[in-house]
Formats: C-alpha cells, structure tokens, sequence
C-alpha cells in the first residue's frame, strides 16, 4: 500500500481534543510543556533557555512554571550540554537540550556521534540515551555563515541518530512529542526560516504569518506524529518532490508557479526514513526531483538520489536531478543567489519534464 | 609601547620534556614527598579557600614501616577482613593483568591494557562508594568492577569477544559495561565519559535521589576539552560528583608535563574553578580509600564536587601494542618514590600482625591458581578466533531500541 497520506493523516492524538492556532515556535513550546506536565523526568536546558526563555522564545515561561531544576540556564558549553544530557539520560531522565543554533553544535559532536548514538550499542542496551537536540537550522534570513548551516547529513551518517526536521507548526509538536517519548537519542532540527511563518523562498514578498496557514492549527494536549513517516503535501502525477522543513513551501510553490503536476513528498524525518513513500511516489511518476537547503555534495539528497535508481530504476524515465545550496560556505550579502528559491526549483522541474 | 620590538630578542617556543629518556638515569627529586601523616584533613564542608594548599602538597597514610598515621588513618576504622579483602582485591587484578598480557600474546584476544602499578586507586576506591553510586571509568579502572565484586569470569568473557561475553562481542577488549556494579559503559574516546559523569549527578540531584558520580579520566586526558566543560558544569550546579584524576605520568609516550604545563599540578585545576582539590598519595590504598570517602561524603552531604588528583606511576606498557622503552628508562618504575602499592599494603598488613609473609606467598599462588582456574573457564567458551563466539546477526541489535526498516533489510542482504 503507498503511504500517499493527506495533510493530517500521520497524526495520532487524543478524541475530542480541541486545536489551536499556533507559529512553530508556539508549537514547540507547547509540546515541551506538554512534555513536562505529563511526565517530571523531563528537562530543558541550553543557553539562555530558562529564564530569558531562549533567544527565539521557544521554551518561554517554562522555567517559571516547572521550576528551575527542570529548565534552565547552561554555560556556553555545547559538549558539555550535550554530554551532561547523555549523562542525565544515562540515569534515567529525559533531556531535551538546546543547542542556540546547528550552526554551533560542531564542538558536541564527539559527544553526539562517539556517545549518545553508541550507548545502546556499545552496552548492549545496559545504559541508553533518550536525549532530543533541538537546534534552530538553516538559511533564508541573512544569517551569515554561522546562522544559516543545515548539518543534517551530519547527522544522518551517523548510526544509532534519529534525525527529524519539521515544516510547520503542527508537525513541529506532534514530531517533538514522539522525539522526546523516544526511546533512542533525536536530533531536532527546527528550520528557524519558518518559526513565524511559512517561507516559499519569495523573500521580495511580504511575509505570511502562521495563524493564516491550515498547518498553523495544532491539537492541544497530548499529540504525536510517529517518527519515520513522510507526508504528501500535494499530490501529483508527473514528477516527484523529495524535500524538507523549508524547502517543503519553496516546491509547493515552484509547482504551483511552473503548473507541473509535482507531488510534493515532505519527508519530516530523514532517519529513520519513510522509503515505502518515497519509492510509491517515484514509481507512479517515473521522475524525481531532490530538493535541500544543505550544500549538494554528500548531503542527504545524495543518499535520496542512489536510493530512488536502485529502487526505481526500471520506472524512471529521467535521472534523479538535485537542487541543493551550493557548495560554498552560506554568504551573507548573495543569501538569494544562494537560496535555492522557487525559480531555481522552477527550473529544475522543467528541465526535469524535458528529458 | 616605549621600545621598539626589533631591539628584542626572536620569541621562541617551549616544548616541555621529560627529565630523562631512555639511557639516561631515572630522577624523581623534583617530586616533592611529604611524610605519612603529616598532610592536615580539613572538615568535609571546609570552603574550597581554605584548603589551597591541598592541591599542591600528597596525602599519605602508610609510613615507611607500614604504619598508618596522621589524620586521613583516623576514622578510617577498617575490619581485618575489610584490610585483607583491599590486599586481595589488588593481587587479583595484578594477576588477571598478567593472564590477559599473556593471553593477548597468545593471540586469544586483540588486544589488553594492564593496571600494574595502580591497582590501589581503583581498588580502594570502589570501596567509598555505596551501591547505586555509578562510576565514570577510563579503560584502566577495573579494579573498580574487581572490588565491586563483579565476576572474574564476566570479565574474561569480555576480553574474548566470546559467545558469553555480555557485550556479544561488539566492544575492544577491556571496555566494560556493568550498571549493575555501578561501571558506566566505557568508550574509546577519551574524556567524554568526564561531564557525563557531572550529568549523571545532576540528574540525581534533580531527582532528590541520595546517588553520586564518580567521574575518571588520566592525566593526558585533563587536556580533552571535556574535562573543562565538565568542571564547568560541576562548578556550577554544585554537582554530587568526585572528580578523579589518575596522574601515572604518562600519556601513551607523552610525559605528563605536556598536559600539565606549568599549572603546577593536576589538583590545582579544581581550585579556579572553585572545587576543592586534593592531592593523594595513589599507591597507599588508606589513602586513596579516606580521601575518597571525604569526597563521596562532600557530595552526598550535598557540598559539592571535589578533584582528586591521585600520584601513581603506570609500570607497565600503554596498552600490549606499547613499547615503553622507546621513550623513556626502562628502570623508571624502580625509581618511582611512591613505591608499589601491593608491597606497602602487605607490609601494613605485617605491621598490624594480621599478615606475614609465608601467608602472602600463599595467597599469591592461591589467587593465581583462582584466576587460572577461571581463565580455562572462558576459553572453554571461546576467545577471539576459536570456539563459541556471538551470533553476527546480533551485530544489527541494539543499535536502536527497535530495528529500522533499513538496518533489517542489510541484515538480510548480509545472509543473518
């Protein structure tokens, strides 16, 4: 059976619970609170995450409501963060830590890749790591070389990760909340471009806000998506969109702009990875477009790419063709040359539809 | 600036070494020993300001003639049984160390690394810790899961990779994991277990528990920057943790001054960052054993982490795939001030007369035949190339809680 779901059909929450309009950094603070009240072996902490309530406001109040044992201030240590998460959940809590952007969490990743993702392993399950790393990722808000990074297939070549990126305020909970109820450690990448609204890459219009979005309403309470599950944001017949957290309203809007008959596949979580989906989609259209913001060589839209020719190869009618950030470091003054917005995309699609 | 630069001398860089390499003479003169007993022992809740002078100066117990003196030896009020068990523990990590350097050449296993000099520290150790606390050890600790009763056979079985080693082969030999014992998972990578050990004792504090942490890490390592980070996190959330450093002045090749640089000691690190710091005597098991009681109290007294830095000297080889002599004397060990932490229990045992040396002899030919009798046991099972090893289909286990579509479609492609 193809997993072609429609826009809530992921979702598993509570009969009767009621939804509310929500940005995506609203949503976030939600599911940690939610988190918090349901269950006390949860923490939060980061820097400037407890009493400020984080840089971008997404864990606000939640030092006040649960005390200061349960959401605080760290040091300017991202190893450290991260290593005393891995410990705290060695022992039986469940750490969801900050780190203030993607862009800073290179000094913790000896203690992601060579600890939290080898605990289990290592011994044989006798200590495990049920640690969610939230970190704002990506581009599109001038952010510069160290504000802008997308690290996941940093993440995705490392086993024993989870690694999940949201696009929108509804997912961004129901994501969160199975990342924390998690058993293995999740790496959370929340595409700051979209905490206040969706981005479709055209940055001379005026911005939308959340609250005009069908994906700005959010279940209140107690809500999961299951990790692994992709989701059709638009179904289509004539070329597949394989895609995530912003990029996912740049291709919405590419399809719309260039009027190809793209479905678009957001994948939600890179790993583990919904590849029924991806491979029911390519096999109906017969062709594949890869899209990221992360830099094309070695991203994860190269492990997209070798995955759908070995799977669908027969089907295929053009090769799998990539639009990806360049292979630069993210400049400052080029953020639109660089960004691959719905033109880029545009193009790509009909060069697709040529071959 | 009033002078002007090309009128100074070229800068020029120092590079620290050693005092003496191989075909020299051995020299410890510089290493300042102070006499048993005559190191004072502030209260447990004595302010970090007040006892400065810890972290430069060596806590002993045992004196010369085997006595135990000064006011670290009081309150200590150890049972024979419980001075004779801290004897024993020791021997028997000496001579599993001697069975699996042996067996390490005999190719059985890949790989070992040995304790001989500092079986004291962890040995004595284990025994200020209550069960639940849990120790963040390094790869040369296991003296802690020895003295923490573990089996023998558990560990062999480890160092095999055979079809009952409880890590089913996955893990380097010697890297032990055992929540049971209180013994983190031990990683290859240096220093990470350090703040981790922090977090775990925060957690425990979080959750009003009465646990504490006990984090390790040697003297190279104090350079990694976790063991910043860690003493950072302690610091400042007044963690339940004792921060042990175990100072055996060598890194692999590398001479504990290219750590150290000139901050005087190991110990000394604590003190800017506001913890207690106490230097030890690391070869005299009473001392290791009081100071790190004073330390497990600090912490469940809910006063803090302390640094322990424990003197010792690493005798033999970095690992069976070192060869010491390489760099530095090959009668160092003999040198070393401190003497051999084996020795000086026994002559205390002597001194109190619940000891002699014919019953010494016995109990080291007892204990060998002990830990000969279990090492036939595990090979029996199996060791790295011969006989029951673990299943290879196992090695997709674990890897997650539950196993993703992609890991069980490679376990099928690799024919498990």
């Amino acid at each position: 059976m193809p997993k072609c779901r429609r826009i809530f059909s992921g979702s598993v929450r509570k009969r009767g619970s009621d939804m509310a309009r929500m940005t995506m950094i609203e949503a976030i603070r939600d599911a940690l609170d939610t988190a918090m009240g349901a269950d006390e072996r949860v923490v939060v902490f980061g820097e400037d995450v407890g009493y400020f309530g984080g840089v971008f406001r997404c864990t606000a109040g939640l030092q006040k409501k649960y005390g200061p044992t349960r959401c605080f201030d760290a040091p300017i240590n991202e190893s450290g963060i991260v290593g005393a998460g891995i410990g705290m959940a060695a022992y039986g809590l469940k750490p969801v830590v900050e780190i203030q952007f993607a862009d800073y969490v290179y000094p913790a990743y000896d203690q992601i890749v060579s600890e939290a993702a080898r605990l289990r392993y290592r011994s044989a399950g006798e200590f495990t790591c049920p640690m969610v790393v939230r970190m704002p990722t990506g581009g599109g808000i001038f952010g510069g070389q160290t504000h802008s990074q997308s690290p996941e297939a940093l993440f995705t070549h490392v086993t024993g990760l989870k690694v999940v990126v949201p696009s929108n305020p509804h997912d961004a909970k129901g994501l969160l909340m199975s990342a924390i109820e998690d058993p293995d450690p999740v790496i959370f990448l929340e595409p700051k471009r979209l905490y206040n609204g969706p981005f479709d890459g055209h940055h001379d219009r005026p911005v939308s806000a959340w609250k005009s979005h069908d994906l700005g309403e959010v279940p209140e309470g107690h809500f999961t998506i299951p990790l692994g599950q992709a989701i059709t944001r638009r179904p289509g017949r004539a070329v597949t969109v394989l895609t995530y957290g912003t990029m996912v309203h740049v291709a919405l809007a590419a399809a719309e702009e260039t009027g190809i008959d793209a479905e678009v596949i957001d994948l939600r979580t890179l790993m583990p990875l919904d590849l029924e989906a991806i491979t029911a989609s390519v096999r109906k259209t017969g062709r594949c477009l890869v899209l990221h913001e992360a830099t094309l060589t070695s991203g994860f839209g190269a492990e997209l790419a070798a995955l759908v020719q070995q799977e669908c190869f027969w089907t295929l009618e053009a090769p799998v063709r990539r639009v990806a950030g360049w292979d630069t470091p993210y400049p400052h003054v080029h953020e639109w040359s660089y960004f691959p917005g719905p033109a880029r995309v545009g193009d790509a699609l009909r060069e697709l539809m040529e071959v | 600036m009033d002078k002007n630069t090309d009128d100074l001398p070229p800068l020029h860089l120092t590079v620290p070494e050693p005092e003496v390499r191989p075909g020299g003479q051995p020299d410890f003169s510089h290493v300042q020993i102070p006499p048993a007993g005559s190191v004072r022992r502030p209260p447990v809740d004595a302010d970090p300001e007040s006892m400065r002078d810890l972290a430069f100066s060596i806590i002993r117990v045992l004196n010369r003639d085997g006595e135990a003196v000064g006011p670290w030896a009081e309150g200590l009020d150890l049972s024979e049984d419980q001075l004779r068990d801290g004897l024993r523990h020791m021997m028997t990590l000496r001579a599993y160390d001697a069975r699996m350097l042996m067996a390490q050449r005999q190719q059985k296993t890949s790989f070992y690394m040995q304790h001989l000099g500092e079986e004291a520290v962890s040995c004595a150790f284990r025994k200020a810790l209550n069960p639940g606390d849990m120790n963040f050890p390094t790869y040369r600790q296991a003296g802690l899961l020895i003295a923490g009763d573990y089996p023998l056979l558990t560990m062999m079985n480890q160092i095999y990779s055979n079809a009952h080693d409880p890590l089913r082969g996955r893990q380097l030999p010697v890297m032990y994991s055992s929540k049971e014992h209180g013994f983190f998972t031990i990683s290859g990578n240096l220093a990470t277990q350090y703040i981790q050990a922090v977090g775990w004792a925060m957690a425990s504090a979080i959750s009003g528990d009465r646990k504490i942490a006990a984090a390790w890490i040697g003297d190279g390592s104090t350079a990694e920057s976790d063991f910043h980070a860690a003493l950072v996190f302690a610091s400042t959330y007044k963690a339940p943790v004792v921060l042990n450093i175990v100072n055996n002045q060598w890194a692999i090749s590398t001479f504990q001054g290219i750590a150290r640089g000139g901050s005087g000691t190991f110990a000394a690190r604590g003190l800017g960052f506001g913890i207690p710091a106490l230097r030890v005597d690391g070869n005299d098991y009473l001392a290791v054993l009081a100071v790190g009681k004073w330390a497990a109290e600090r912490a469940r007294l809910n006063l803090g982490p302390t640094v322990i830095e424990y003197v010792t000297y690493r005798v033999g080889g970095h690992s069976t795939s070192d060869d010491p002599s390489a760099y530095r004397p090959a009668e160092e060990s003999n040198a070393w001030p401190l003497g051999d932490p084996i020795l000086r229990m026994k002559n205390h045992l002597i001194a109190l007369g619940i000891w002699s040396e014919d019953r010494h002899v016995q109990a080291e030919a007892q204990i060998m035949a002990e830990v000969t009798a279990v090492q036939k046991e595990a090979e029996a099972v199996g060791t790295l190339h011969h006989g029951q090893r673990p299943s290879p289909s196992d090695m997709f286990e674990d890897v997650y809680a539950e196993m993703p579509p992609h890991l069980q479609r490679q376990r099928q492609e690799a024919g498990f």
